[in-house]
């Protein structure tokens, strides 16, 4: 194994990670709207995120930089190509980010439903396409000789890519719902638990669609393996979620994120990006890298920090692990 | 051709604005950031509540204002590769790796920390509580030690070789990129004027509440105690960042001009080879064409900032050029950077910075509470000091008045500076973007159309734009009140088991 190869495996597991962890932030940011009936309901919602979302949010700007240490090609292909929807990615996050923390800074009615309003339109916007980005890159894009993207905007919301951001959005609000439950008492669990097994029902089959389409035009049979676990493990978190275990279905809906964003990645590789119109042009693990001096250097501050950061960000769920209600919530800010 | 020229020209503005924004609030940050953390540091040791209610007053305003340094800096990550990704294909191997080591080593301190931070007042232990603002600080003093030492090769390339095959830059030694004098006066220089930003923050706003109180229209003791105190902890961070900053400034001056002898030449307007070279303050006509009419000079000044005695020679800016032909080819105005933003960028950095480095100063002298005094002048730690001459000379009410009011209308200054300061560095270095290697115009992203790019650089803009307003807004609102200084600490030190009854007690902070 070379180390680029070791470096592809640590910028999936990035993208694992922010998608299992921000996956329920923006689920959860989603569900304001949907599932909460009054000004103290998306409180609670908002608060069960509101220690985390910001470390959650910081696993996207790991993996940015560094698939731009390890891959420079890969980061400047897939920047630039993407151009259009990363620029609403920014945007969006720019505005969730401040949404959090500015919704409460005034007492007032209208400041507070607007802000609720951004918060609800980017944690929609955001997973959906993040999805449309990793279906293209699966997919392939329009790259000539030189590594640029030559394609139009347009090209890159076909139908596949459609497809694919609808079926992360889907799954990241299942995700977040199931986080709900675990995290609140009192009524709002009690509903968040019996809305699961309906967004359940709407995830399914995007997802089965998506990670099909996706083992049919790409896939191998390490990809088809995860595949399967991605899944069955969404049932299985339902079926907890009937129990009343909660603990155990959060478990096994970000098991079902995390094996169907390392599909992604098993069945990409050795590619990092495909082109579609010579696979000559493909960026792949060994030419879109950097040196071995380079990787050398990163693999060993990853050595060391990547376990820290594990550790001391688990340590704040630790702290904050206490479950939230009504009546945990302060009328003033 | 000419699109050519838009689309880099384009790319460029949209990278100096966003990252000036930025910088706006970073500096901020991690000045302010420090003076929280000392402030909860002198609550924790000492228990007076005036630390305490310092500690939430500037806490408040400090998570304002990184909300919108933290989303703002998202976009800086991205937007290497969307709009310079030849730049990212050519030095990615090098420059790629401090800003990764930023994400993974600062970034993730800071954004965890913070939250443990705002919600953690009642649920950890004071000390942890004390200690997680303290990792938010080093965090954010490391993300600027990362990102600068990433700048810093682009300033003076170190630390790479060209690969024949690729033609790109690869790194061969990573210590070099981090511990080259240019990343380390860089960081010293900008560290210290990130101190003399918040320094001056603080200062206005507690110079705000003091006055009212003088003026008798605020009377809570507990409000003026913690403003006060604030007031005088701001004072000395002021005095050793102003130190250190114009020392640093020194310092850098000498490492530019051994690296970039041309950058010091357009920041003084000096066309012509000149030995012993003057420092010029100011000058009327046109720096542009090489014509300084009226200039107001230092003599042998520049020779010692950039040499160290007063007599050496400076080469001028058309020497330098004629130097750069000679290298690289083309004609002498292609290695001419902007003179115009150069020369002034660097002076208005030095006003607007060391104006309030003076303030603070002064103001430090003027609000002693006890070095020769005579005691029917000193004031209670409770009370707005006097403004004092002299152990005996009270300030008249005119320049009192006058006094409190320069602190507050000061208090953004330091801003002002460090943008000045970076359009100076940035655009003193064009036209190369990493210096001697690779020229702006060639780093551009080929594939983004320019509507692409007019676009965004549009929609940043206005949302930018949007959240100055939001942010000064707010910033208002919450400095004018001053401490709620009915808020008390927890009552005992929380543990980090709860009890039963108090987990069912409603949360003391919350969105
Ligand atoms: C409060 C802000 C502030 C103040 C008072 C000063 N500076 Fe500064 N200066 C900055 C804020 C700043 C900065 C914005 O932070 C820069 C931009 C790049 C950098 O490293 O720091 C900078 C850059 C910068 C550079 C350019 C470095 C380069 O191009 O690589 C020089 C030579 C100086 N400074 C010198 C000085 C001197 C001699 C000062 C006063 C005695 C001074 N600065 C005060
Ligand atoms: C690691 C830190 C930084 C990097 C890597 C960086 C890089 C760049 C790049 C790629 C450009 C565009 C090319 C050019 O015109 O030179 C640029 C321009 C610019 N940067 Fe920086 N920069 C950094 C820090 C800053 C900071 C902190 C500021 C200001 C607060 C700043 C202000 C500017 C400005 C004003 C321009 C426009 C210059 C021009 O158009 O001539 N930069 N910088
Ligand atoms: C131009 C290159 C720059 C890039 C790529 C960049 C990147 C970023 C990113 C991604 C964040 C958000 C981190 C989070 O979510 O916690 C951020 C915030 C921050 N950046 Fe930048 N930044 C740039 C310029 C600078 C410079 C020149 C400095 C300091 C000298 C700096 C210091 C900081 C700090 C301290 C924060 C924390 C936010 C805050 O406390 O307000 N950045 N930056």
């Amino acid at each position: 194994m070379h180390l680029y190869d070791l470096w592809f495996i640590l910028i999936a597991l990035l993208w694992v990670g922010y998608f299992f962890l921000e996956g329920f932030d923006f689920g959860v940011g989603v569900l304001t709207q949907v599932m909460a009936r009054n000004d103290k309901e998306r409180r609670v919602l908002i608060n069960t995120i509101a220690p985390v979302w910001d470390g959650n949010e910081v696993w996207v700007i790991a993996a940015a930089g560094a698939t731009f240490a390890a891959f420079p090609d890969w980061y400047a292909t897939m920047f630039s190509g993407f151009y259009i929807p990363l620029l609403i990615i920014v945007l969006c996050l720019i505005a969730r980010g401040v949404s959090f923390e500015y919704r409460g800074k005034r007492d007032n009615q209208r400041w507070q439903r607007s802000w609720e309003q951004v918060t609800f339109w980017t944690s929609l916007i955001l997973p959906f396409l993040w999805g449309v980005i990793f279906a293209n890159i699966v997919r392939g894009i329009s790259i000539n000789a030189d590594k640029s993207y030559v394609g139009t905007p347009g090209e890159l919301f076909n139908g596949y890519a459609i497809l694919g951001g609808f079926a992360l959005l889907a799954v990241c609000v299942t995700h977040g719902a199931i986080f709900t439950a675990l995290k609140t008492a009192g009524e709002i669990r009690e509903r968040a638990r019996k809305f699961a097994p309906l967004l359940g029902l709407i995830t399914l089959p995007l997802v089965l669609a998506f990670l099909i389409w996706t083992q049919v035009n790409s896939g191998n049979g390490q990809s088809l393996g995860v595949m399967i676990v991605a899944f069955v493990a969404l049932p299985v978190a339902l079926f907890f979620n009937q129990l009343g275990r909660e603990g155990w279905a959060f478990i096994f809906s970000g098991l079902s994120i995390v094996a169907a964003i390392a599909m992604l990645f098993l069945a990409l590789f050795p590619d990092v990006m495909p082109s579609t119109l010579n696979p000559d042009w493909s960026l792949t693990v060994s030419n879109a890298s950097s040196g071995s001096y380079t990787l050398t250097v990163m693999s060993i501050v990853t050595a060391i920090f990547a376990p820290l950061i594990v550790l001391y960000q688990g340590w704040t769920y630790w702290v904050f692990s206490k479950r939230i209600a009504v009546h945990h919530i302060p009328s003033g800010h | 051709m000419e699109l050519a020229i838009a689309h880099e020209t384009i790319a460029r503005w949209q990278f100096g604005v966003t990252t000036v924004y930025h910088f706006l609030f970073v500096p901020l940050s991690i000045g302010l950031g420090g003076i929280v953390a000392g402030l909860e540091t002198a609550w924790v040791r000492t228990g007076k509540e005036k630390y305490f209610h310092a500690t939430k007053f500037w806490g408040k305003l400090l998570l304002i204002n990184i909300a919108l340094g933290v989303v703002t800096g998202i976009f800086q990550e991205f937007q290497f590769g969307m709009n310079w990704s030849t730049y990212s294909r050519f030095v990615g191997d090098v420059f790629g790796a401090p800003l990764a080591m930023e994400a993974l080593i600062a970034f993730f301190f800071e954004s965890v920390f913070i939250g443990l931070w705002i919600f953690g007042w009642h649920r950890l232990p004071k000390k942890v509580h004390l200690a997680c603002i303290w990792v938010v600080t080093i965090g954010s003093l490391l993300s600027a030690y990362f990102i600068l030492a990433a700048n810093s090769f682009m300033q003076h390339p170190v630390g790479y070789r060209i690969d024949p095959v690729s033609g790109k830059a690869r790194l061969v030694n990573i210590w070099r990129v981090l511990f080259q004098d240019t990343t380390l006066t860089q960081v010293w220089h900008t560290l210290s004027a990130a101190f003399i930003t918040g320094a001056a923050f603080v200062m206005g706003i507690a110079a705000y509440h003091l006055w009212r109180a003088k003026r008798g229209k605020d009377t809570d003791r507990r409000r003026i105690a913690a403003m006060r105190a604030s007031l005088r902890c701001s004072l000395v961070v002021m005095l050793i960042a102003g130190i250190l900053t114009a020392f640093s400034g020194d310092q850098l001056g000498k490492v530019m001009f051994r690296q970039q002898p041309m950058k010091m030449a357009a920041a003084e307007a000096l066309w012509d080879t000149q030995g012993p070279a003057p420092f010029s303050i100011f000058s009327v006509g046109n720096v542009n064409e090489g014509r300084n009419d009226v200039a107001l000079e230092l003599p042998g000044l520049l020779s010692f900032l950039a040499q160290s005695n007063f007599h050496s020679p400076v080469p001028g800016i058309n020497d330098r050029a004629d130097e750069q032909v000679a290298l690289f080819g083309g004609t002498r105005e292609d290695y001419i950077p902007n003179i115009f933003m150069t020369y002034w960028g660097f002076r208005l950095m030095i006003f607007f910075g060391m104006t309030s480095f003076g303030i603070g100063v002064l103001g430090l002298w003027l609000t002693r509470k006890k070095f020769w005094l005579q005691s029917r002048y000193r004031t209670g730690e409770d009370e707005p000091p006097n403004l004092m001459i002299t152990n005996k000379i009270r300030m008249n009410d005119f320049f009192t008045k006058w006094s409190w009011r320069i602190v507050m209308l000061t208090l953004g200054f330091p801003l002002i500076a460090n943008s000045f300061g970076w359009i100076f560095t940035e655009m003193g270095r064009q036209p190369w973007v990493v210096f001697h290697l690779m020229k702006t115009a060639d780093a551009v992203s080929p594939n983004v159309s320019i509507g692409t790019q007019i676009g965004s650089l549009v929609a940043l803009s206005a949302v930018y734009a949007i959240l100055a307003v939001v942010e000064g807004g707010l910033m208002v609102k919450y400095a004018k009140p001053g401490p709620d200084v009915e808020e008390r600490p927890p009552s005992k030190d929380p543990t980090m088991r709860m009890s039963p009854d108090e987990q069912d007690k409603p949360l003391s902070i919350a969105y």
